[in-house]
């Protein structure tokens, strides 16, 4: 952490405050005509879940942007004490990797056939995506496993330690986002449920999926530069 | 299919009717019953931190008198008390009690707009005080490190609650985050879709403005506290090294290497003081609204008010070192966060000079809210300024460690919010169950605890001034004047009394739901939406059968040429509701 970053987050404070004043300028102890238009309250172009989802993608992102934080500070440190010792990553998690692009790839299709009102597309896509998500957390339980089994194990080494904490973050959030995936799959066999409905979900659970392939990207990037 | 706005949904059926007193009072996704189940809790582990204070004020005042008070209680006493005061009561009372309660009645909404979330939100959050109680059982019973919760000292032989008690706490912890980020979503989505028409940002009651914008600031800062928290227990736990160094610990060899209590210290203050304003925001909102409306006139600066809450957010996340000043920081470092702490005071004495300004040639009515919310006024300028004497580092460093420290938080946020607390109970009462509150009996809880609340703070300013240690369990070896030890055995009976005296409120909130007098729908004459429901306690659903409709800001009090004194948002512009504010006027 540096004195430079920290004037950065004060200037994108600043920023930020700036663009929510200038925003916000409404002089709203003139009341205007009764006969007039009326604003409509709540934004209209947006569902709340859209909403909500972007919200807690915020959450995700702050807290993936403070383990990262740790992870450079006590990188720092470690490298200075000696105790932050580099280890190979498992090769398998280039497959991992792979797998989790095709089940991005796989949710976008599914996000098309949503918008296309294709129920019997969407369906497929849908359970494409998640098996394939699927198969990436099993493949990070096996470069647990791998990495459980060789000589570089050691809680000891923040490294190693880092590894499994993050690998564990990411694939918990995946876990959630199966979850509601597990919902919406169900939901694409009753007939009676609404397509509407049930289109938009897919359309959010796309923007998860892309979310956490970027997260992954980007541990698995840091993970393979330090 | 066509996205129908929040706003424009009037049928109350599409929501969730509860079907059976399970569904109306314990598995209730209504956010006015969330909102009571969320403070009644918030209260019930208060009381806990509250005697927990009284057991350690009852060290410092007579240290020689019980025995049953041993070091080990103190220490645990004293992180459980902090603990619970910042995090399991005023957070959550604020925001999950307040929020959840006046959100969507002063939106113009029906419900939060995930009312299951919200459901599941409180009873994550009950799971979270339950393991928190937990911890008080447990072999050695709560953690005894601080509030703070800082290594290597809280997972180390000798810390009281070093095992069992420290993973209790970082567990509740991760828990409450779970239950407040569930809670947060909802009252961000809520206030951003759920509005009823004509509800612009800018005609949001300043209540609305100061809890939507301190769950953003808990929304981004909490995790900052999970990670930590995580990390914690996993070094307790499975022997990692994120913040525990190589220490030879009670003459056994070290088990850790290498970690940085440092980082742990940067994480915790990245949230610990967001969260300061988390309780803050909230507060200033509420006692804005509580001015405007027992002064009835118009909130001063409404626009500023705004523009304050949002830049004191912003603000709030480049401070967080100047907790950390005596920790050997790069002094570059710490004369950049001494800037910044001394900066957000300009939107915070803002606030302070628009209440005061509010004030001015109203028509002040010295209601019970009233009077708490004028104490808070006094409360909190003197806990800010004394701030102003912690935010420079060379003040700060010889005052870190003493009772200088105590007092200030503790005015500025520890009793200045719940004052407002207790202002927003007796205004917001009758609105929750119909009744008034005693009139006698709030004025009386008022006086004692205003008066006390200084009895116990003030001198805590001459002890910091002395160089009385804060955390020390008994100071018998320790040369102070002999008025020290006086002056603490006067504040130990302040605060005793001050904590018998919540009793009276207490006594009071059960006493008026019974023999309350009827208080009507509106009985502050006050013109925010919330007043305006057709029910008073406000149904399911809150407005009946059509939504309303909001034409004028939320402070139209003693608008010139109306007939009344305020004129309700819902009421649009007539021959006795004029168009126009009399802004800048004698009013």
């Amino acid at each position: 952490m540096t004195l430079g970053a920290a004037y950065g987050a004060l200037s994108a404070g600043a920023l930020l405050w700036a663009f929510l004043v200038s925003r916000l300028r409404a002089k709203s102890w003139e009341t205007k005509s009764a006969t007039g238009a009326v604003h409509e309250g709540g934004d209209t172009t947006l569902t709340p879940n859209w909403i909500g989802l972007v919200t807690f993608l915020g959450v995700v992102t702050s807290l993936f942007a403070l383990f990262l934080t740790a992870y450079h500070m006590r990188m720092m440190d470690g490298m200075e004490h000696g105790d932050w010792v580099h280890f190979p990553v498992p090769r398998i998690l280039w497959v991992n990797t792979g797998v989790l692009m095709l089940g991005s790839i796989a949710m976008q299709w599914a996000r098309a056939a949503a918008i296309r009102d294709a129920r019997e597309a969407m369906r497929t896509r849908l359970i494409v995506g998640g098996v394939l998500t699927g198969a990436f957390l099993l493949g990070q339980l096996i470069a647990w496993s791998e990495v459980r089994t060789s000589s570089y194990f050691t809680p000891a080494n923040p490294a190693v330690a880092f590894f499994y904490l993050l690998t564990a973050v990411h694939g918990l959030h995946l876990v959630g986002g199966l979850a509601v995936w597990a919902r919406t799959v169900k939901k694409l066999f009753v007939p009676a449920a609404k397509a509407a409905d049930v289109s938009q979900i897919v359309v959010l659970c796309t923007i998860y999926w892309h979310y956490l392939l970027l997260v992954w990207l980007v541990l698995f990037g840091l993970m393979l530069s330090t | 299919m066509a996205y129908v706005a929040m706003a424009d949904r009037d049928d109350p059926h599409a929501l969730h009717d509860p079907q059976s007193f399970v569904t109306k009072y314990i598995w209730s996704q209504d956010h006015k019953v969330i909102a009571i189940q969320y403070g009644v809790t918030a209260i019930a582990i208060g009381l806990v931190a509250l005697v927990l204070s009284l057991v350690m004020r009852l060290q410092l005042g007579f240290p020689h008198a019980f025995s049953l008070i041993a070091p080990t209680d103190y220490y645990q006493a004293i992180t459980m008390h902090g603990m619970i005061m910042v995090i399991y009561l005023l957070t959550a009372l604020f925001l999950g009690g307040f929020g959840n309660y006046l959100i969507p009645l002063m939106c113009g909404s029906r419900d939060m707009v995930f009312p299951y979330l919200n459901m599941v939100s409180y009873w994550v959050y009950l799971l979270a005080v339950i393991v928190l109680v937990i911890g008080f059982f447990v072999p050695g019973g709560p953690t005894g490190a601080g509030w703070t919760l800082y290594p290597p000292q809280a997972v180390s032989k000798g810390t009281p609650g070093a095992t069992w008690g420290i993973v209790c706490m970082l567990i509740s912890l991760g828990i409450f985050i779970v239950a407040f980020t569930m809670g947060g979503l909802n009252y961000v989505t809520t206030v951003l879709q759920a509005r009823c028409r004509g509800m612009t940002l800018m005609r949001m009651p300043l209540s609305v403005w100061g809890i939507f914008t301190a769950t953003i600031l808990g929304l981004l800062a909490f995790p900052a506290l999970l990670v930590s928290a995580v990390m914690m227990t996993l070094d307790s736990t499975v022997g990692t090294s994120f913040f525990m160094p190589a220490m030879v610990s009670m003459g056994h060899s070290p088990t850790h290497s290498g970690g940085s209590p440092l980082l742990f210290q940067h994480l915790f203050w990245f949230f610990g003081h967001p969260e300061v304003y988390i309780v803050a925001l909230p507060a200033f909102g509420i006692v804005s609204d509580l001015l405007s409306t027992h002064a009835r006139r118009h909130i001063f600066g409404y626009r500023m008010m705004v523009w304050a809450i949002l830049a004191i957010g912003c603000l709030s996340f480049v401070v967080w070192a100047h907790h950390m000043y005596v920790s050997g920081m790069n002094p570059y470092f710490g004369f950049f966060f001494a800037t910044t702490t001394l900066i957000i005071a300009v939107p915070t004495a803002l606030k302070v000079y628009n209440w005061v300004l509010t004030l001015w040639r109203g028509d002040i009515h010295l209601t019970v809210p009233m009077l708490f919310a004028i104490g808070f006024i006094f409360t909190f300028i003197h806990g800010g300024l004394t701030g102003l004497f912690l935010g420079n580092v060379t003040v700060d460093v010889p005052l870190s460690a003493t009772y200088f420290v105590v007092a200030h938080f503790h005015m500025v946020m520890g009793v200045s919010p719940i004052l407002v607390v207790f202002g927003a109970v007796y205004h917001w009462y009758p609105k929750i169950t119909g009744k008034m509150m005693n009139d006698f009996l709030g004025r009386l809880h008022f006086w004692i605890t205003f008066l006390g609340v200084y009895a116990i703070y003030l001198p805590m300013h001459y002890l910091g001034i002395l160089g009385v240690p804060r955390r020390y369990y008994a100071y018998t070896t320790t040369d102070f004047p002999q008025s020290v030890q006086e002056l603490n055995r006067a504040i130990t009976i302040s605060a005793l009394i001050v904590g018998a005296a919540q009793l009276i409120l207490l006594y009071n909130l059960v006493y008026s739901l019974f023999r309350g007098k009827p208080s009507g729908p509106n009985p502050w004459r006050a013109t925010t939406l919330e007043w305006q429901t057709p029910d008073t306690p406000p149904h399911h659903g809150n407005w009946g059968p059509k939504l309303p409709v909001v034409y004028r800001w939320a402070y139209d009090y003693s608008v010139p040429g109306a007939s009344d004194d305020f004129i309700p948002q819902n009421v649009p512009p007539g021959p006795t509701a004029p168009a126009t504010h009399g802004h800048g006027s004698d009013t």
